[in-house]
């Protein structure tokens, strides 16, 4: 008994080695060239994905280089962006020397390190509440590096990527109403698929995290059900919610890895895992009634049109531009606007600055979208409030 | 070097460096000692310290009145309804520890009888080794197998069963499809393996205690094999083997990685299905203490730990005193 169960253990290792590899997110950043890409068979119709002008909008530097900067900074947060940074740093670290560690430890801990002031700059994929804002030391800026999107992604044998979905149907099916793939919500979404008599396996987040806040401010836009089930639009979003129905999976990967494994899953995954992974994926129906699939062109656009506050802190979901994906969001890096220390204060600006502008041209590579041109203006004017000691660090 | 002189004076000294070493090492073995306490009650102390906040707030039995887990309902101020409800938690953690349990403990004791008197002797080492080593295997590997291997390999038969018994009266609900894979049973299957070798282990040792007489006098009365070991070997072993199952009890309910990875994460209320998605106490600490962003979530975590802590110690201890005891008896 023994000796057989011990047999059976070896390959399972060897497979698990195997998957380890797999789902190491390292993978997902193999250096320039990605783009956006399109799966190969799919069905997705005309879209303006192939565009790819938008993806290398070659901001100009916004300041001159800034010299006498400490040689290393920290920051620590969002998982969200954390392929990103580390393309990121990088690549700044080649150009300029300087040193920046970056702990991917998810949002939370980013506005908590931010707070007790344990790192230079923190990172956070919705932005800080105004009781969060109280309990810092002092007024906190929030400036958003990149836009991404959040996708639905299936597994369903002899199905391809390109399955059409409704704001209202995600909530319903993630609100347990909806229960099998030939649902005639569904189908009569798309016509010409077969799509099978089995149980949908809904995948969420069992963690908190930017991911789901963005996915269910999405479904409490559209979908009425998805709010009254949860209770009301105050439970239905944000990065924890009482999910009614389905599978937790921990992190983008664990998500990842539970669709993967399970024939009939449908759950939610920002778009580099999506890719990366070469998973099948469906387009969402946006405010204009379009289906857009999501790709860095696609995601581009869901901030034109919104008018941003002054702390730029705002939902990018559900764009009323026609060529806008609907799930679209973005992370903000958050630092003390007054720094006293005026050499990590002159390299937290130099850093930014170049991120907001020639480290723009490498987003899309990883399958995160450029800024717009209005929000990285923006975000510059953010910048520019810096001050060292009470004295503005660029003038 | 030459022998001391056995005079008063150098027995005098001897002993008096004997006396300091030996001072010096009570004191650090006393030490070490005094830090295995220090620690577990450090423990214990942090824990119910850190949940303290959330136990003033809503009560300490609140947490275990409600089936509830919803932390985005939390607020700072309400304190009723409780939205950190953790009975489904131990619901999970009973459920797949008693999977377990059911599945280990005939197996163990069969794996330990044939290798305490069936086996030839030349494979008894070898054999035991082996399933030693299955303790040696890392539970993150166990959660890799659970998800790659284990459960394409019962998906058939899960699915089978729910559309089979999942509509039969009265069990129904407790196989109650649809089956996806990940679920109370799975984790149990795998906390089954998981708990196979300590089982196997403790049963070994008690049935190595039954006095060779005993066998001998049952096999010269004309018993077959298996007769003297009904008869003989068994009733003698009986809290031996109630020990070693609560003690593999205990390493199951404390079990983190690999159930979190093969029980489906389904934290907002108790799934009565075996074959749904759930939560243990252990799995919804692991899964969300990193985020606990919500008011009093990371406290209510504590409090699940606390509870969990208190768990683990009480079956332990049960474990040890069975077992105790059955030594005492044998001897």
């Amino acid at each position: 008994m023994a000796r057989k169960a011990l047999a059976g253990l070896v390959p399972a290792i060897a497979v698990a080695l195997v998957a380890t590899g797999c789902g190491n997110t390292n993978n997902v950043s193999s250096g320039p060239g990605g783009g956006s890409s399109s799966v190969s068979g799919a069905d997705f119709g005309h879209q303006i994905c192939g565009r790819t002008g938008d993806n290398k909008p070659g901001f100009p530097a916004p300041f001159p280089p800034l010299p006498d900067g400490a040689k290393t900074l920290s920051g620590a947060g969002s998982t969200f962006v954390a392929p990103m940074m580390s393309y990121w740093t990088k690549t700044y670290s080649q150009a300029t020397g300087v040193q920046v560690a970056y702990q991917s430890i998810g949002s939370g801990g980013g506005v908590a390190q931010i707070q007790a002031g344990t790192v230079d700059f923190g990172q956070s994929d919705t932005g800080m509440t105004p009781a969060e804002q109280a309990e810092a030391k002092g007024p906190v800026l929030q400036i958003p590096l990149l836009l991404g999107a959040v996708v639905p992604t299936y597994h369903l044998s002899g199905v391809k990527s390109g399955l059409k979905f409704t704001g209202d149907v995600l909530g319903k099916i993630y609100a347990g109403k909806i229960k099998t793939w030939n649902d005639p919500a569904l189908t009569a979404l798309n016509p010409g698929v077969k799509l099978p008599k089995e149980p949908i396996a809904v995948v969420h987040r069992s963690d908190g995290s930017g991911t789901t806040s963005l996915w269910t401010e999405y479904l409490s836009k559209e979908s009425p059900t998805w709010v009254s089930t949860l209770g009301g639009p105050s439970e239905s979003k944000g990065k924890t919610v009482a999910w009614p129905v389905g599978i937790g999976g921990k992190g983008n990967e664990g998500v990842s890895g539970q669709i993967n494994q399970t024939e009939g899953a449908l759950g939610f995954l920002e778009l580099h895992y999506v890719l990366a992974q070469n998973s099948t994926y469906g387009q969402v129906q946006n405010k204009a009634g379009r289906f857009i699939q999501p790709c860095v062109a696609t995601v581009t656009q869901a901030v034109n049109g919104i008018t941003f506050p002054a702390n730029l802190n705002t939902s990018l979901t559900d764009s009323a531009d026609p060529n806008a994906y609907p799930i679209a969001g973005t992370s903000y890096a958050l630092f003390y606007r007054n720094q006293k220390d005026a050499a990590k204060g002159t390299a937290l600006v130099d850093f930014f600055s170049w991120v907001l502008s020639k480290g723009q041209d490498l987003n899309a590579s990883l399958n995160y979208a450029p800024l717009g041109k209005n929000l990285q203006k923006l975000a510059v004017d953010q910048l520019k409030q810096v001050t060292i000691n009470g004295k503005p660090a660029v003038t | 070097m030459t022998p001391l002189a056995d005079t008063p004076a150098t027995r005098r000294r001897v002993r008096a460096r004997w006396r300091d070493t030996d001072t010096v090492f009570r004191y650090a073995v006393r030490a070490a000692a005094a830090l295995v306490v220090v620690v577990l009650v450090a423990t214990a102390v942090f824990l119910v310290a850190q949940a303290w906040p959330a136990l003033r707030h809503y009560g300490i039995l609140s947490f275990l009145s409600s089936d509830r887990w919803a932390p985005s309902e939390a607020t700072t101020t309400a304190r009723h309804p409780n939205p950190y409800g953790i009975v489904q938690f131990v619901y999970g953690t009973a459920v797949t520890s008693l999977i377990a349990m059911v599945l280990a403990v005939p197996v163990a004791v069969a794996v330990s009888l044939y290798l305490t008197e069936v086996a030839p002797g030349w494979l008894r080492k070898p054999l035991s080794g082996l399933v030693d080593l299955l303790a040696a295997i890392p539970s993150v590997v166990y959660g890799f197998w659970g998800i790659f291997a284990l459960i394409p390999a019962v998906r058939p038969a899960g699915v089978w069963l729910s559309r089979t018994l999942g509509s039969a009266p009265g069990i129904g609900p407790v196989f109650a499809g649809p089956f996806f894979g990940v679920s109370y049973l799975v984790a149990g299957l795998v906390l089954a393996i998981m708990i196979l070798p300590i089982i196997t282990a403790i049963c070994r040792e008690v049935f190595a205690t039954v006095p060779t007489a005993d066998k001998e006098s049952a096999l010269a009365l004309g018993a077959t094999r298996w007769e003297m070991l009904r008869m003989a070997v068994l009733p003698r072993s009986r809290s031996g083997i109630t020990g070693a199952a609560v003690l593999g009890l205990g390493r199951a309910v404390g079990e983190t990685i690999a159930v979190t990875m093969v029980i489906g994460n389904s934290v907002l209320s108790i799934t009565k299905s075996i074959l749904g998605p759930g939560a243990t106490m252990s799995s919804v600490i692991a899964n969300e203490f990193t985020e606990s962003t919500e008011p009093f979530h990371l406290q209510s975590l504590m409090v699940v730990g606390a509870w969990l802590l208190v768990i683990a110690l009480i079956v332990n201890t049960v474990g040890k005193l069975i077992v105790r005891r059955t030594g005492e008896d044998i001897a």
